[in-house]
């Protein structure tokens, strides 16, 4: 019982930083306290946040390292930017087609998800990281030559270039091969991109306390014991991989409607690696260290602007440094040496 | 046809050297090295300075260029890897991806954003076979790549110091208790793969003259792709991966679609890995209960 | 790096009071409190009230580096410091282009700082890496910054975003270099300095057309970029028309820009005899060197993008000998505007400058230019802490203007249309013994 109320506890702080995060950003932007740099970047830092989140099921949870979760982002963004965009005429309100739009890109996210889960599951370590990969430029290539365009009749598709869509005149292009999507309207909202923080921070934390998440655990930990207890390897390796993927499709759709474009180069294999980082350094497997590093290593960026050149030179170092510091022994057990103390404090305190 | 074939075995020789390095690298310290890439450019932009600033002979250009990927190679795995030695794997990946934005942004700083046309360092006439032609590079880097496979294969199979980086690739600290210096060993796999990607740099420059910050990113990728087709730890595996991959490109562009062929060579390589899960030559590991 | 380190100092600075104001006042509002901390601008602000007396609207109009422009003490004078926002790719694997633009508009800005001490410009480049998202934090951050204008963005896909965000706040884009359509539909906000793409593809199968320079085309281009497929398929609706036959299409995307001898094998077996090349110079000289080497004489036939392969460094020019290419620039011109630029601009970056460069070259006399014509036209013009929305409809205003034409290193008497595209000459050059010659 006692163990029970711990995991509950730690989910509740994790439901309460980001709805703290909420208030405090919502209230300075409301007092206009906010500068227009951080107020632009608190859309990205959800999506990211939802992104490290959903990485951190796979990797962390699940045990499997996959290096193209920005595939996956992808197709949400794309398919959510069709469904957006063929329903601006008949679906007016803006948080209902966003919502729409979200659903619309996790479904196909997750079944894309599905078929890649099939082949991709059976491999292990690094066969499966670069077939993950693999299947992030294999999504890149194709949405690079696919058009797809609307008119009275429906959507139309092609492979080939925007003029053999034959749509009838009038008829709008919504995805222009390696042009992407332009003109979106940007619908998304700093409210909804919270919102969907916290439902996904609600599924992975659900699913990680039952008993299919402690199947998936015990997978990851050993298959083989796993195994011979009776677990289907397959099904729960699959459920963790479909959510996740999921949940990256609502983060693609929720991005590429805060832009007016979006294109397919942007969800690359460096895109999938910035959020493999993300859940690398929050911690694997912990889901409140993926959401502060997501959203500090989102910022971060643009508060070292002032080194101009040296910016991502920067960026670098301090990634080296980090890893070195967080996973050295030797410093691991220096800073253990500190915060040892206090943890020794809060278990007299219970 | 052939013609394609040749093109094929050309590109795919390229993509062979540098899966050597990466393969090399992977097989003794187990690690992924994202950053091997963004050596081989560092080591095309030595050779590229030696050659049109300096004026130095070909030989001594590509030297100079040996020599500092090697320093570098060394530097990097002593500042940035070694720390992380007993750190997991994913920690060590993250640090060798800080390690190349790292290396691209020196060289964005150092020979800025301007590309820089590559000087063919093999001037030799190409081979005219009938109606067939294969350039001289083609050839040369083919040959280097044998030589290299050979060199390596007897490297790691005859000398006591192969045989000292295969014990500590199996079980480092059962080799460190046999009394084998586990430090120095990884750094010499690092030195011989970063040399390895030095003569990649002049060779994939020389093929393909355009010489960017980004340079190697691309190909590294692919490379690495390649290493991991033919089974990755696998000296001669990595030579057959990456030629493979250059026959599959070529031949997907020819024949497919120019539009697809990245899709078309990733899937080739992910219908290989279904079939066979370790790659076309990599080594079964049994699991131990 | 002095400018660079004086820049970073006084955005510092401008942060550090922009948060000092607080979020009571409105943004343009903040921007006056900003300037009192300027000292540079203070001589200039007294001379704005005698200098509205008589107005010569002539002066205005002069050509862009033209240094005996009207003394400021004259006419409807402009004075001030106007804060410009640059945003282009300055890392990544545009930097090239970022750099450039950012280079040429430097060189730009000091001249038109060193031609009156009345009106001053400073300058602030920030990098978006190519990229939507980056492009609108850097655009952000240019506003905290207090930027008044915005040169760029240098590459299509990040303008279009950042000319969503632009339109909404009301702040004046000039584009040197981000030629695609969308990036100035529905935006009235936005304005390009270089050639739209339906402009360069159409014309371009208009002119292989007309001078019946081939019967027999093919065409190879980068599917993965937004520039490339742009003119590409601009150039395909031409050629239809036209009856222009296109024989072999082929693509390579960004990953795949090594090996061109799939490509070139197809068009060498389709028959055809000129290969036009709607991409930039890079993988260009790729495809020249490996023609070559395939023995394949064929002519080549570029747009914009393809100038800068003759300094291209290491280059053997010799491969690019009949070329054929539009472009609104070439360094090799022996107008005095134009030498005077390369000249500069060689001391300063010892590098020849792309067309890039000259666009970022022209884009801060562009604003200039019309600021003074305003000036003169409407009895002076101090932009001292104007707030962004009221300088975009001056600068609107002025652009819409029949009369406003802008001679710069790459065009001369260029006009806008309304919907934002520029209107000049394109110049057809073909490259004999390593230079550009005029066809």
């Amino acid at each position: 019982m006692k163990k029970m109320s711990k995991s509950a506890r730690s989910s509740f702080i994790n439901y309460g930083i980001v709805i703290v995060f909420f208030v405090i950003f919502q209230v300075l932007s409301s007092a206009g306290k906010l500068s227009s740099s951080l107020s632009g970047q608190l859309i990205p830092i959800c999506t990211y946040v939802v992104m490290a989140l959903a990485l951190n099921l796979v990797v962390g949870i699940s045990g499997e390292l996959s290096l193209g979760h920005a595939g996956f982002m992808s197709v949400g963004a794309f398919s959510g930017v069709v469904a957006a965009v063929s329903l601006q005429n008949s679906v007016t309100a803006a948080p209902l087609r966003l919502m729409i739009a979200i659903i619309t890109g996790a479904l196909l996210a997750a079944v894309t998800g599905v078929i890649i889960g099939f082949p991709v599951l059976r491999l292990q370590g690094d066969y499966l990281a670069i077939v993950t990969l693999a299947f992030g430029e294999i999504i890149k290539n194709i949405l690079n030559c696919l058009y797809i365009g609307a008119d009275s009749n429906g959507l139309h598709f092609s492979m080939k270039d925007g003029n053999s869509l034959n749509m009838e005149p009038g008829g709008t292009v919504i995805i222009n091969g390696p042009m992407g999507a332009l003109g979106i309207q940007k619908i998304s909202t700093f409210l909804s991109a919270v919102i969907l923080v916290l439902i996904v921070l609600f599924i992975i934390q659900n699913l990680v306390n039952s008993r299919a998440g402690r199947a998936i655990k015990a997978i990851r930990d050993n298959r083989i014991a796993a195994e011979s207890c009776g677990l289907n390897i397959m099904k729960y390796k699959m459920m963790a991989f479909v959510v996740s993927a999921a949940m990256a499709g609502a983060a693609g759709a929720l991005y590429a409607l805060n832009y007016s474009t979006v294109v397919p180069k942007k969800f690359d294999f460096n895109t999938s690696i910035l959020i493999l980082v993300f859940v690398v350094l929050g911690g694997i497997g912990n889901l409140r260290g993926s959401i502060i590093a997501a959203a500090i290593l989102t910022v971060l960026p643009e508060l070292l602007r002032q080194f101009q050149d040296y910016r991502m030179l920067v960026y670098a170092i301090v990634l080296i440094l980090v890893m070195i510091i967080t996973n050295n022994s030797k410093a691991k057990a220096f800073i253990g040496s500190i915060t040892g103390r206090f943890t020794k404090k809060a278990a007299v305190k219970e | 046809m052939l013609n394609y074939l040749i093109n094929g075995i050309s590109l795919g020789s390229v993509y062979a050297i540098i899966a050597l390095g990466y393969t090399m690298v992977y097989g003794i310290a187990k690690m992924l090295n994202f950053a091997h890439g963004d050596v081989i450019m560092i080591g095309g932009y030595v050779a590229y300075c030696a050659t049109s600033y300096l004026g130095w002979p070909v030989l001594f250009c590509v030297l100079a260029s040996v020599v500092v990927c090697i320093v570098l190679g060394i530097v990097i795995e002593r500042l940035a890897y070694k720390p992380l030695r007993n750190a997991s794997s994913l920690a060590v990946l993250i640090t060798a991806i800080g390690v190349s934005y790292f290396l691209q942004n020196i060289a964005l700083i150092i020979w800025t954003s301007n590309p820089k046309s590559f000087p063919n360092m093999v001037t030799l006439p190409p081979l005219v076979i009938g109606g067939l032609q294969i350039s001289s590079v083609a050839l040369v880097t083919i040959a280097a790549c044998i030589v290299i496979m050979i060199a390596l294969t007897l490297f790691t199979g005859k000398t006591k110091m192969g045989k000292a980086m295969r014990a500590v690739s199996e079980d480092k600290d059962a080799a460190r208790l046999m009394g084998i210096n586990v430090d120095a060993t990884i750094s010499l796999t690092f030195a011989i793969g970063s040399g390895l990607a030095a003569i990649a740099g002049v060779l994939l420059c020389s093929a393909y003259p355009t010489l960017m910050p980004t340079t190697g990113a691309m190909p590294g990728i692919k490379a690495f792709t390649a290493a991991v087709f033919g089974g990755i730890g696998s000296i001669p595996g990595a030579m057959l991966g990456g030629i493979l991959l250059g026959i599959i490109e070529i031949f997907g562009k020819a024949y497919i679609s120019t539009q697809l062929s990245d899709a078309i060579v990733f899937s080739v390589l992910i219908l290989i890995l279904l079939v066979k899960p370790t790659g076309l030559m990599g080594k079964k590991v049994n699991e131990k209960v | 790096m002095k400018r660079k380190l004086l820049a970073v100092l006084l955005s510092a600075a401008m942060i550090c009071s922009l948060t000092a104001c607080g979020g009571s006042a409105d943004s343009s509002s903040a921007d006056t409190a900003d300037t009192t901390t300027d000292t540079a601008t203070d001589a200039a602000t007294d001379t704005t009230t005698d200098a509205a007396a008589d107005t010569t609207t002539d002066a205005a109009t002069d050509a862009a580096a033209d240094t005996n422009a009207d003394a400021s003490g004259e006419g409807g004078s402009l004075t001030g410091t106007l804060k410009l926002g640059v945003v282009g790719p300055l890392t990544g694997a545009a930097a090239l282009y970022g750099n450039a633009v950012d280079n040429g508009s430097q060189i730009a800005v000091e001249e038109i700082n060193a031609e009156s001490a009345d009106f001053q410009i400073e300058l602030n480049a920030q990098d978006d890496e190519h990229d939507a998202e980056k492009s609108v934090n850097a655009y952000n951050n240019l506003k905290d910054w207090g930027a008044q204008a915005i040169i760029g963005c240098v590459t299509t896909t990040p303008c279009v975003a950042v000319a969503a965000e632009a339109y909404a706040d009301r702040m004046f884009m000039l584009t040197p270099s981000a030629s695609a359509t969308s990036v100035t539909e529905g935006n009235d906000n936005v304005f390009q300095l270089c050639f739209s793409d339906p402009n360069q593809g159409s014309a371009s199968a208009q002119y292989i057309f007309d001078n019946k320079l081939a019967e027999k085309v093919a065409v190879i281009y980068n599917n993965a970029d937004a520039y490339s497929t742009g003119i590409y398929q601009t150039f395909q609706a031409q050629a239809d028309t036209l009856g222009l036959e296109v024989v072999s299409t082929t693509t390579f995307t960004d990953d795949t820009a090594n090996d061109f001898s799939v490509q070139l094998t197809e068009a060498q077996n389709a028959g055809a005899e000129l290969i036009f090349l709607p991409i930039y110079y890079t993988p260009a000289s790729l495809i020249m060197k490996q023609a070559a080497d395939m023995s394949y004489d064929v002519k080549l036939f570029g747009v914009d993008g393809m100038d800068g392969i003759l300094s291209l460094e290491g280059f053997d020019t010799s491969l690019a000998e009949g070329v054929m290419l539009l472009t609104p620039f070439s360094a090799d011109a022996t107008d005095e505007l134009t030498s005077s630029f390369v000249s500069k601009y060689e001391s300063a970056n010892s590098e020849t400058p792309s067309q890039f460069a000259a666009d970022g070259y022209d884009c801060p006399y562009a604003i200039y230019e019309a600021l003074k014509y305003y000036a003169a036209n409407n009895g002076g013009l101090n932009v001292d802490g104007m707030g962004y929305e009221e300088l975009c409809d001056i600068l609107i205003s002025v652009f819409t203007d029949p009369a406003f034409t802008v001679d710069g290193v790459t065009g001369s008497g260029m006009t806008w249309t309304a919907a934002g595209e520029v209107n000049k000459a394109p110049k057809a050059v073909v490259i004999e013994n390593g230079v550009y010659v005029g066809l």
